[in-house]
Order: structure tokens, then C-alpha cells, then sequence
């Protein structure tokens, strides 16, 4: 070897060496960041690739029912037959849905949908073609399958309500979850979930909407499920279970379905409500998949306001039914007796105010009985400033008025027990006299409900028992003991008999609408409330006052009744409320007695068997 | 054979004798690196030999015939075509940029009827071989002077022009850093080196510059993935998060969840170190990082027997570049670089690639065979 070669070598191989070793550090750089990123730091990436690999996907409980006394539906989860398509497993999307036209009615407008809706979405999420259908078109489409490629029966779960718009106001409904309801929960973020939005659906939601479940899945990076890991099932929700008898709230609505209205039919010896009905009504239905602007509009504006439970939300006065409560204030006071009579002339004077009864002629001598069978509003003019309002207001408070039971549906509305305490409150004025000629026959600031007139019946007629109104049925089914509130049965025995009187007597308001032909009798009261003060140059003109068939429907009286049945054993209560319905003895007394005779003979009949099968009451 | 027979060398072996010089240890070594390939490319399609592992197989076979035509053909042979070949492929280079010029398409490869030829892949063999017998043919006190630097820099820009004009940043870089590497274990001065390396940052600023929009982000990506954790730093987040899982033993062959169910990009291609480390763990990815190292150092051991200069050079030049394949391919897919496209030696799904490294390694196995050969500097048939 030449020397020249020589240098040539031995620089090479100094050099070689170097790039040898540069290469030999690099590598460890290798390795260094491979041990760093594979063993000091492999759990933080073994969580992000399993946060990757693995997606949790919710799975729905199902809602609970509602249901009445025996277990009929009134709100039920019921499935819904669909029908999904998968855009990747047809041939052609256009081809597939024209295929299944065949068994499905698809319009032009859902062809659209699902062709836009398949450009948006990756080809392996299902779209849904149509839902509702009913079984023998969904079976269809199931035995037809291999003609219809990519096309995906779906059984999922909707809200039914059977009974539509019957008991709308108490059920309530449910309605997507809205921005402003979302707690975290990721449930309620669900594409398709519903929560209650109003009425038992929004009080008892947490209730009925059960526990969710979730499936643990493996997923590829563009969501596709690859597999199941591992599973844990919904958990449905609890049934509620009402008080109400579905067939008795539907006679109620019905018999009062041309009305603005309210009915309320209560078990006076335990509280349990059986009915509790306002018209006009909606149908909760509508709402489910949210409803039309158009319909909302409509309820919204209708001058009957169907959106309104009339029999808790809806305050009105009393009326002539709030005399039971100024005459065992009296009676109870020891200020009157049944021999005691009072000379109606048809006028009261109080101070420089003319009170007026509503018999022209006036009632003559009578005693409270009468007074009540003929609802004599002079005597009780006389009688409510004789006893004073706070007698009243303290009698007129065990009976429930003024009260807000907190029954478990919502909106319940308080009325007004008025008392010079009240009075100072609200308008800072002292109480006068004529507030409480006013309230001696249920008008001026006394207001009330139908649930709380219902109640008032119910106490009245169980002997003056502190039964509590409720619509959900006990757990245990057992009656809620009733505290008794101390009141002489001799004194509520007068007032029950001017109640008998009502229908029985012949001179009874509502006599001309008793109930014939039964072994039992019913008892009641009257209560016509104006919704105008009434003017003296009305009063004093040729026509005298206006009759109400002849005024606008928003300018008549309200027509009100309650009562219970049968006199002998006394067993339901009812109140019966008609918004500007006209007068309560000839408008409200026949649907109050068509009410309580359904209740006593088919709901018994019902209630009989069902207790003769021994399941729960 | 016209051209041995002018040698007319009494030394020539016999082929008997060079396949029995030829050393079928590191031909072993290679064909496991190539398996592990197969089998990673066969786990990737799922479980399948289709798309890809079928291919890469018979690309290999190829590759290894021709490795091993290569690795028999008379060193003398190679140093004599040594400029002819860089000719050729700086010729091709200029095509291929004229008919992107022309609009037939920007296009890095020539279309052969047969296969495609990357004009790149085969320049960096090519270069190689040139500036091997440019330094062969000095002095040593010529190695040392400055304008011998001249004709060398000449050599290494030209294709580097064209290369980055296609633009392929990945194919420059590994151009000029294979050049250097010649120019350095040639024997350049030291300081030169030194010198240039201080001159390159202002340089660098000036070439970012002329980097292209979609070059850019792959720099500014590289330095802050998280940046951009859905777009183009997605591709490093997804790698580091399959390597950083795969642990110790990896998750099992076929199992690696951020390559099976796609997390992972290019897996077939240029994340498919990513796959080994996460299916086979460190001691997967340690294991081919071994075999590299136990071809890379057969390659430097046996150069300084080599008697040429040329030889020599041959085998580092060739080395480096295999080197170079390697770790930035392996330092891109763990965030040590950034992302430019290199694939993983004798590994990745993909012809060009495997067909250079094979050439190379077959001239070094050449170089190998031919050790005793002495070449005057003169050139071999001079």
C-alpha cells in the first residue's frame, strides 16, 4: 500500500469512527425517548388510547306508568315500531327506500330528508326512515328484509297517552329536554330523550324516568362499533299509581265537555281524589314530539284557557256553597239556633249600602235550614255580621279554604281566607262591615278552588273530619287516619240537613234536579257568583237584572255546586265549577248529581269487585 | 462482461468464490428485518396478506435478486459507472422537473411501462458513488484543500435544486446529508464543517422561506402538536399514544388497538414502527432497532478493510444513507423530528424505497467481496 493510501486509511478510519459513533448516540436517542415514551409514561398514553378504543353509549330506561286506582294506563311507555336505514349496507340508498315504499308510505318530503340527512352523516349511522307504525306494517317490512338491503327494524320507546286529553291537566307531559334543564346528566343529553315538562310527568320525573344503563363498546376511529365490551341494563322507572278511576274521570270531563269546567269527585272518608277533570283540555300526546306552533297558538289564545287546570289553578269565589262555612261558624259560636228565624224582605241595610238577596220577593221568616235549602242571602247577610269575620275565617280554614294542599301536581293555587289581618295586607284599609256581608254569602275577597270546595264537601259530609285530599295511592293502600276537628255533630247535622234540603225540599234550589228513582238521596249547594257588579240602574230597570242567557259568555256568572251522597251514609263529595256557566242551582246542580250517582253506583260497583279480588284498594 | 475483461485482472474471483465470500449472515439479518416487515404489514390489513404483505414480499424477492446481482459485480465495475449513473439520474431528475414544468403533473417518478422510477431514490445511490470516486481519485493533500471542495458541492447541488423543486424535503435532506457524510470521512477539514454548520442558521431562516405551506405546518406542528390535535398534529398525538401503550411486552400481534381500529395514520407506511412498538412493545421495537445496528455495524467494521478509497467511502456513503432512513423515520414517528415522509427501512409497505436500500446494500456487500481490490487512483481503467 501506497503511504499516500496509508493517510488515506487512517483519516477514513478516524472518521468512520466518529460517524460510527454519532450514529451509535443517535440511536440511544432512540431508545432513551422509546423507554421514556413506552415505560415512564405508558400509563398516561394507555389511558388515551383506551379513552380512543373505548366509547360508553347510554342506554334509555324506560319511563314508568301512570296509572289509576286499578292499573289502567293513563301514561304509558309503549314501543314504537321504526324503521331505520343504514346508507352503507344498500346498494343504493334511492333504490332501497323506493323498494320499501312498497310496504311503508314514505313522502317526498322524508325522501329528501333522508337523502340530505345521508350526505351529513357517516354512512354507517342509521337514519330513520318513519316511526309509529303499526304492527302488521312493521312485520312486513321484517319478512321482506332480504329485498331491502340496509334497511333496519327498530323497536324504541314513546310516551302514549290513552286516555288524550281526560286527564291532561294532572298527568301533564313530557317534551324535549331544553338547554336550560340539562344538570350534567348525560341522559338527559340524549338525542330523543324526554323529560316531564309539566303536570305529574314534571313532579314525579325523577321517579318515572329510572336509571340509565350503558354499554361499554369498542369503536375504530371513525365511531364505528366494532364490539361490545361489557353491559349493564336500564333500569326502568316506578310506576305511579293515582287514586284517580280513570272511568269516573272520564265521566266527569265528559259530562262537562261543551264547558269551561272543573269537577273534582273526592272519597270523603279518606281524601282520595277519583276525578279530578278541566275543560276544555289538550291532548298531552302533542307535545311529545314537540308540538306545532300552530296548535300551541291556539291553546295559548283560546279565551277558555285549556292550558289551565281550572280545578286547582283556577280561583273563583265561593258563592252561595261558602254558607255551610258562615253558619257553623254561627252555630258553633252558640249565636244561633235552629229555632232562631230571620225575616228576609229581599233587602239588607248595612251603613249607607243596600245588600240585596237574589229572591225578588224575598224568603219571608225563616230559619237556617231554610236559609240554606233556599240559600237566603239576607239571613246570611245578618248572620256573617252577627258572628263577625274571624268566627268565619277560622271555620272557613278548617274546611280547607285558603289552603294549598301540595297534592303532588302542579300549579295549585292558594284562594283567599280573608280576615282583617288579610285585608290590612292587601290594601292596608281596615276591615268594614260590608266585607263581611260580602263574604256572608261567599263573595267579595273570599276565593277559592274546586279541590279545596271539594274538600270543604268531604269534611262537611264525614262529620267534620281533617281528611287531607291526595292523588297518589298509599304504598300500602291503608286509609290516612283522620284527625277529627272538634266540631258539635248536632250543629253540623243542621247544616247537612239544609244541604238535603237543597235537592229534597221542595223549595230547594236544585230541588227541580234531584235524583228520582234511587234508596238514596244527595245533598248539595248551590253557588252563583257574578262575575260584573251588578248596577243599581240595572237592578231598578224595567227588565230588572240581565239574565245571563242574554249577556256575552265572558260576562256571565259562574255557576257552582257542591255536594256528596247518599245523605244516609254519606260516601263521595263533589264540587262542580262552570266558568261563566250560569247559575249553579239549574246549570251545576244536574251535573253534580249525574257525578255523584255515577260515582256511588259504577265506581262502587268497580270498587267492590276489585276489593272481591282481592287486589289493593 | 466486455468491460472486466479489459481489466483483464489476474486477482478476479470466481463467482463460486464470491458467493461463497458473499456473507449470508447479514443476508439472514436482512431478510428477518424484511419478515418483520411481512408480518407487521400482514397484522395491519387485520390479519390478511392482502393488500399489502403479498406485495411487499415479492418486492423483496426482487430486491434480494438484485441485491445479491449487485453485490457480485466487480467493484471495479461500479467506481468505472460511478459518474455515468449520476449522469443518468441527474438527467432523469431534469425530466421529471420539466414535466412538471411542461403541466403534465407534478410527478416524482418516471413512468418505466414495468414500474415507476423515483429519479430521487435512485440519485442518492448514484451521489454516493460519485463523490466516492471524486475523493478516491484525490491525493491525500488534495483531500485537504479547499477547492477540491468545489466539483464535490457542485455534485450534491445539483440534485438537490431539483429534488426540492418536486418538493420533496425529506429526499433533499437525506441527499445533502448522505453528501456531507462522504465529504466527511473522506478527510475535509474539520473546521469546514464547523463553519458551515454556523452558516446553515441563517441559511435555515432563509430556506424557510421557500418552504412550502404544507412544509411549514409540519415544522410548526412538530414543535407544538397539541396545537393542533385534530389536524396535522393528529398523526404524532396518535402515534406517541399507540407507542406510549404498547408497554414493555406490547399488547399482542394483531391487537395493538390504535393501529387495528385506525387511530393510528399511515400505518402500512411511515407509522409502521408505531404498529411494531405497540403489538410487540419495547422489546419488539428494540429488537429491530438491534438488527438495524447489527447491519450498520457489519457495514463500518468491514469498511476499514476495504483497500480503496472508493470502496470505503462506498460503504459509508451507503450506510449513512441506511442510517438515515432509520432514525428519522423512527425520531418522526416518536416526535423526535418532525413529520417528512421517510420511510422505515426494509419495513415500510413500498417498492422505491426498498429497492434503493437493497441496491445499497448490495454495493456494500460488494465492496465487501472486493475488499482486497486495490484501485489506483487513476481510476480503474485508467
Amino acid at each position: 500500500m501506497k503511504p499516500s493510501d496509508k493517510n488515506k486509511l487512517k483519516m477514513y478510519t478516524r472518521r468512520a469512527t466518529l460517524v460510527s459513533g454519532g450514529m451509535l448516540l443517535l440511536s440511544s436517542a432512540l431508545i432513551g425517548r422509546m423507554y421514556y415514551l413506552q415505560v415512564t409514561s405508558r400509563s398516561q398514553y394507555e389511558l388515551l388510547a383506551e379513552q380512543n378504543r373505548i366509547s360508553m353509549r347510554l342506554l334509555a330506561p324506560t319511563r314508568g306508568d301512570i296509572v289509576d286506582r286499578y292499573g289502567r294506563p293513563i301514561a304509558a311507555s309503549t314501543t314504537d315500531y321504526r324503521v331505520n336505514v343504514i346508507p352503507e349496507e344498500t346498494e343504493t340508498l334511492e333504490d332501497t327506500l323506493k323498494a320499501l315504499k312498497a310496504y311503508v308510505p314514505i313522502s317526498q318530503r322524508d325522501n329528501e330528508r333522508i337523502l340530505k340527512a345521508s350526505k351529513k352523516q357517516r354512512s354507517f349511522m342509521p337514519i330513520s326512515v318513519a316511526s309509529n307504525l303499526d304492527w302488521e306494517t312493521f312485520s312486513n317490512v321484517n319478512v321482506n328484509m332480504p329485498d331491502l338491503p340496509g334497511i333496519q327494524p327498530d323497536v324504541g320507546t314513546t310516551r302514549l297517552y290513552p286516555e288524550k286529553e281526560l286527564a291532561a291537566h294532572i298527568i301533564g307531559y313530557v317534551g324535549a329536554v331544553s338547554e336550560e334543564e340539562l344538570t350534567g346528566d348525560p341522559l338527559l343529553e340524549m338525542p330523543e330523550f324526554k323529560i316531564g315538562k309539566n303536570g305529574i310527568e314534571k313532579v314525579l320525573d325523577e321517579k318515572l324516568r329510572g336509571s340509565a344503563g350503558n354499554s361499554k363498546v369498542e369503536v375504530n376511529v371513525l365511531g364505528r362499533v366494532i364490539r361490545e365490551l361489557s353491559r349493564q341494563d336500564s333500569l326502568s322507572g316506578e310506576t305511579a299509581k293515582l287514586t284517580i278511576d280513570i272511568e269516573m274521570q272520564k265521566f266527569a270531563a265528559n259530562r262537562v265537555r261543551d264547558e269551561s269546567a272543573a269537577v273534582v269527585v273526592m272519597d270523603i272518608h279518606n281524601g282520595e281524589i277519583l276525578a279530578i277533570a278541566s275543560t276544555p283540555s289538550f291532548d298531552p300526546n302533542d307535545f311529545n314530539g314537540g308540538i306545532s306552533q300552530k296548535k300551541w297558538d291556539a291553546l295559548r289564545e283560546d279565551i277558555r284557557k285549556p292550558l289551565i287546570n281550572k280545578a286547582v289553578s283556577g280561583q273563583y269565589s265561593p258563592g252561595s256553597t261558602f254558607k255551610m262555612v258562615v253558619a257553623l261558624a254561627a252555630l258553633e259560636d252558640g249565636i244561633v239556633t235552629v229555632e232562631d228565624t230571620h225575616f228576609c224582605n229581599s233587602r239588607y241595610q248595612i251603613g249607607n249600602r243596600t245588600a240585596y238577596c237574589w229572591s225578588k220577593g224575598g224568603h219571608g221568616k225563616i230559619n237556617i235550614i231554610q236559609a240554606l235549602g233556599q240559600s237566603c242571602d239576607v239571613y246570611f247577610y245578618d248572620l256573617a255580621v252577627k258572628v263577625g269575620i274571624d268566627k268565619i275565617h277560622d271555620m272557613a280554614a278548617k274546611f280547607g279554604i285558603g289552603e294549598r294542599f301540595n297534592i303532588g301536581i302542579m300549579s295549585e293555587a292558594k284562594g283567599i281566607n280573608p280576615n282583617s289581618d288579610w285585608k290590612r295586607g292587601y290594601s292596608n284599609e281596615p276591615w268594614s262591615g260590608g266585607d263581611t256581608v260580602n263574604v256572608g254569602i261567599g263573595q267579595g275577597f273570599v276565593s277559592t278552588t274546586a279541590l279545596q270546595l271539594a274538600v270543604m264537601a268531604s269534611r262537611l259530609a264525614n262529620g267534620g273530619k281533617m281528611i287531607w285530599p291526595k292523588i297518589f295511592m298509599d304504598e300500602t293502600g291503608t286509609e290516612t287516619f283522620a284527625q277529627d276537628m272538634g266540631i258539635n255533630p248536632e250543629n253540623l247535622a243542621i247544616v247537612l240537613q239544609g244541604m238535603s234540603d237543597v235537592y229534597n225540599h221542595e223549595r230547594g234550589t236544585a230541588f227541580r234536579y234531584r235524583l228520582r228513582n234511587k234508596e238514596y238521596t244527595l245533598a248539595g249547594k248551590s253557588g252563583t257568583t257574578q262575575v260584573t257588579r251588578i248596577s243599581t240602574e240595572e237592578r231598578n230597570s224595567e227588565g230588572g237584572v240581565i239574565k245571563n242567557n242574554e249577556k256575552e259568555w265572558i260576562g256571565r256568572d259562574h255557576a257552582i255546586f257542591v255536594g256528596f251522597g247518599p245523605v244516609e251514609t254519606p260516601k263521595y263529595a263533589v264540587s262542580v265549577l262552570l266558568e261563566h256557566g250560569g247559575s249553579g242551582s239549574t246549570d251545576a246542580s244536574p251535573i253534580a248529581r249525574d257525578v255523584l250517582e255515577y260515582v256511588l253506583d259504577k265506581h262502587s260497583e268497580q270498587e267492590e269487585q276489585t276489593v272481591d279480588q282481592g287486589q289493593p284498594v | 462482461m466486455s468491460i472486466l475483461a479489459r481489466i483483464g485482472d489476474h486477482k478476479r474471483k470466481s463467482l463460486r468464490q464470491k458467493l461463497a465470500d458473499l456473507n449470508w449472515f447479514i443476508v439472514f439479518i436482512i431478510i428477518c428485518v424484511a419478515g418483520i416487515g411481512f408480518a407487521m404489514l400482514y397484522s395491519v390489513a387485520g390479519g390478511s396478506i392482502d393488500p399489502w404483505a403479498k406485495n411487499q414480499f415479492i418486492r423483496f424477492l426482487i430486491g434480494l435478486a438484485m441485491m445479491i446481482v449487485v453485490a457480485i459485480i466487480d467493484i471495479r465495475v461500479w467506481m468505472f459507472l460511478a459518474y455515468p449513473l449520476y449522469a443518468v439520474a441527474l438527467g432523469m431528475l431534469v425530466v421529471v422537473d420539466v414535466m412538471g414544468e411542461m403541466g403534465m403533473g407534478a410527478q416524482r417518478w418516471i413512468d418505466l411501462g414495468f414500474m415507476n422510477l423515483q429519479p430521487s431514490e435512485f440519485m442518492k445511490i448514484a451521489l454516493v458513488m460519485a463523490l466516492a470516486r471524486y475523493f478516491h481519485c484525490l491525493s491525500d493533500e488534495e483531500t485537504v484543500q479547499i477547492k477540491s471542495l468545489i466539483k464535490p458541492i457542485i455534485l450534491i447541488i445539483l440534485p438537490v435544486v431539483l429534488v426540492l423543486r418536486q418538493p420533496d424535503l425529506g429526499t433533499t435532506l437525506l441527499i445533502i446529508m448522505g453528501g456531507v457524510a462522504i465529504l466527511f470521512a473522506a478527510g475535509v477539514r474539520m473546521w469546514i464543517f464547523v463553519l458551515s454548520f454556523l452558516a446553515m442558521i441563517p441559511a435555515l431562516i432563509g430556506a424557510w422561506q421557500f418552504l412550502q405551506p404544507y412544509q411549514k405546518l409540519r415544522v410548526l406542528t412538530f414543535l407544538d402538536p397539541e396545537k393542533d390535535p385534530l389536524g396535522a398534529g393528529y398523526h404524532i398525538i396518535q402515534s406517541k399514544i399507540a407507542l406510549g401503550s404498547g408497554g414493555v411486552y406490547g399488547k399482542g400481534f394483531i391487537q395493538g388497538t390504535q393501529s387495528q381500529l385506525n387511530f393510528l395514520p399511515e400505518k402500512h407506511t411511515d407509522f409502521i414502527f408505531t404498529v411494531i412498538a405497540e403489538e410487540l412493545g419495547l422489546i419488539g421495537g428494540l429488537s429491530l432497532l438491534g438488527l438495524y445496528l447489527i447491519l450498520l455495524a457489519y457495514a463500518m467494521i468491514v469498511s476499514v478493510s476495504v483497500k480503496s478509497q472508493f470502496g470505503r467511502l462506498l460503504i459509508l456513503g451507503m450506510a449513512f444513507t441506511f442510517f438515515l432512513y432509520l432514525f428519522i423515520n423512527i425520531a418522526m414517528v416518536m416526535g423526535l423530528v418532525p413529520v417528512v415522509g421517510v420511510p422505515l427501512p426494509l419495513v415500510s409497505y413500498g417498492g422505491s424505497a426498498m429497492l434503493t436500500l437493497m441496491v445499497g446494500f448490495g454495493l456494500i456487500l460488494s465492496t465487501a467481496i472486493h475488499k482486497e481490490t486495490s484501485i489506483p487512483r487513476g481510476g480503474a481503467f485508467a
